[in-house]
């Protein structure tokens, strides 16, 4: 990894942002909405309204609005909230944090989960337990979250009472409560990523094992578990980084729908409220946050890769 | 084709896929006229009432049947998301062969900025999409159209390059033929079969999406009877009456595994040295 390739990595998560940028502000200036309107209700004086659209610019054009959105986000000046007349961006980092920890524990879970089941499934190829590992991926990928939460809660918090349906406990206020409430939400999202992932482990495991470098190995005597922990992890594991990556987004997406369901006050819910209310500046504050979010883990991802893969040089 | 569809029955998941994609086609076209009750029946003596002889899937809150709500249903949830995926995945397929033919800094410029649009979520930019255009299906439909575009247009793009280098390609070019006949005629042809596997895989996901976004209040409305809406109408209900809920969840699981055992049988009878 040379300092060129870093930088030329965050020219690329730069552009990025621009694109993003452009596209959110696009997209959320064609909404219907009179910005104004919003602010101060159907019944605000045609006098009103005007000096309201003069403070906010919405005379302005679109490409200057624009210019004086994007020059805000570049001091870290995300806007004010029009449904609660606070700044969005310390709103909308408070919540992310929360939803960092869901997306943290849930790819920890995956990650404890997905590998030893998929290279389970690999070397009892054919077996029962790889077919009921398939069958359990085919069911993780084919199910919404919004279906396993509820099924989920029906199960868990309602029938058994096992532990509580729905809320967010912070951990520095009480740990063992803060985990509780976090199972549920964490178990639903990182179902599908355990499935997706453990699918990508096994076929990749199989390749590996039928390689001639395995089998090479075998040969001289090595002792299968050192064979299997030295040689075939490592190989399998990396074309399992690039698609851990891009579950990322899956994971986003589905950090939204469960935030909603399990009511965590975290980045998905903000955006949620901040689309029902049409309130612009969360709207597009959490969509910026939660895409350089994911353009930064990519280039987590790319760096990871390359540190276990030594041959791999990015120059 | 004949032999690729033949080779798809020779694998279990073709098999098992075929026969699902056999049975949801049947109910979107004879959902309607097989339902046992009107979907929007009323009944209120026979609310929540339990699976049973009377009603094989049990009643939900308003006492309708939830079999024929979810026949009925069939119709409002299937055909569009197969259409917006499609629809979208025709529109990268356009995108990533232009690309491709165009080659150099123009490619690079695509390229990239198909990666930077794909840093958007799916979900989010369907939320965003169908936030600016109005609640409501055909709208939900357009958004997930829209997501599919970026990851069709880079899969066909991978593709697209390999086709570019033959030697047909370089034929067209030396007869003089203009940029647009080499994309739409010569070039896009040769790259609909992965194309059309990823986008069958992709059906999975729209078909999730499509629930999704209307569970979340922004596809279908009331009192249709889309499955992502009917689960989210009966949440309210699950401590009375859970079978309300699991039949249309279990429904969208069942379409979205038929798409995905189609698409990853499409991919090994496509690809028959790949014994995975």
């Amino acid at each position: 990894m040379s300092i060129a390739w870093l930088l030329r990595r965050l020219l690329t998560v730069l552009y990025t942002l621009l694109v993003v940028s452009i596209v959110v502000f696009g997209l959320t200036q064609l909404l219907p909405a009179d910005a104004a309107v919003t602010l101060l209700g159907e019944n605000a004086t045609p006098e009103a309204l005007a000096a309201v659209r003069l403070r906010l610019g919405l005379n302005d054009p679109a490409w200057l609005q624009y210019w004086h959105w994007l020059s805000g986000l570049l001091r870290g000046d995300f806007g004010t909230s029009m449904r609660t007349d606070q700044p969005v961006g310390p709103t909308m980092f408070i919540a992310l944090s929360r939803s960092l920890l869901l997306g943290g524990l849930s790819i920890a879970v995956m990650l404890v989960a997905a590998i030893p089941l998929g290279m389970l499934a690999a070397l009892r190829r054919g077996k029962a337990a790889d077919v009921v590992s398939s069958l359990i991926s085919y069911l993780g990928v084919s199910l919404p979250e919004f279906v396993t939460a509820t099924l989920l809660l029906i199960v868990v918090a309602d029938q058994f009472q096992l532990l509580p349906a729905t809320g967010y406990v912070a951990p520095s206020e009480n740990l063992v409560d803060s985990i509780r409430h976090l199972i549920l939400p964490v178990a639903t999202v990182s179902l599908i990523l355990v499935a997706h992932v453990s699918r990508m482990v096994r076929s990749e495991t199989i390749d590996v094992l039928n390689s001639d470098y395995i089998r090479a190995a075998r040969l001289k005597g090595l002792p299968p578990r050192i064979v299997l922990m030295r040689h075939v992890l490592r190989n399998a594991l990396l074309p399992t980084i690039t698609i851990v990556a891009l579950d990322v987004g899956y994971l986003l997406g589905g950090i939204i729908v469960v935030e909603e369901i399990f009511a965590i006050p975290g980045i998905g819910r903000q955006l949620i409220v901040a689309i029902t209310t049409r309130d612009l500046p969360s709207i597009q504050a959490g969509a910026m946050i939660m895409a350089g979010t994911y353009a930064i883990a990519n280039t987590l991802a790319d760096m990871a890769y390359a540190m276990i893969d030594k041959r791999i040089r990015y120059d | 084709m004949t032999d690729t569809l033949r080779r798809l029955m020779h694998t279990p998941q073709g098999v098992l896929g075929c026969a699902l994609l056999v049975g949801l086609v049947l109910a979107c076209l004879f959902g309607g006229a097989a339902a046992p009750y009107q979907p929007e029946a009323m009944d209120f003596a026979g609310r929540f009432a339990a699976p049973g002889i009377k009603h094989w899937l049990g009643a939900d809150q308003l006492g309708r049947d939830v079999l024929s709500r979810l026949l009925v249903g069939a119709r409002s949830t299937i055909p569009l998301a197969v259409a917006a995926t499609f629809s979208g995945a025709a529109a990268g397929a356009c995108v990533g062969t232009l690309s491709a033919y165009l080659g150099g800094w123009w490619d690079e410029a695509i390229t990239r900025t198909i990666d930077a649009v794909m840093a958007v979520p799916h979900l989010l930019l369907a939320l965003i999409l169908v936030s600016t255009l109005g609640k409501g299906s055909l709208n939900a439909a357009f958004a997930i159209a829209i997501s599919v575009v970026p990851s069709m247009a880079r899969v066909t793009r991978s593709v697209a390059l390999a086709v570019r280098q033959q030697e047909y390609i370089k034929a067209a070019i030396a007869r003089g033929e203009s940029g647009s006949w080499i994309v739409l005629r010569e070039m896009l042809p040769n790259v609909a079969a992965p194309v059309i596997i990823e986008a069958t895989i992709r059906v999975a996901f729209a078909v999730m999406l499509f629930a999704t976004l209307s569970f979340l209040g922004l596809g279908a409305q009331p009192p249709a009877s889309e499955w992502g809406l009917m689960v989210s109408e009966a949440r309210r209900f699950m401590h009375q009456a859970p079978w309300v809920i699991v039949a249309p969840s279990l429904a969208i699981a069942a379409t979205a595994i038929c798409f995905n055992l189609l698409g990853d049988g499409l991919r090994d009878a496509l690809n028959p040295r790949d014994e995975r």
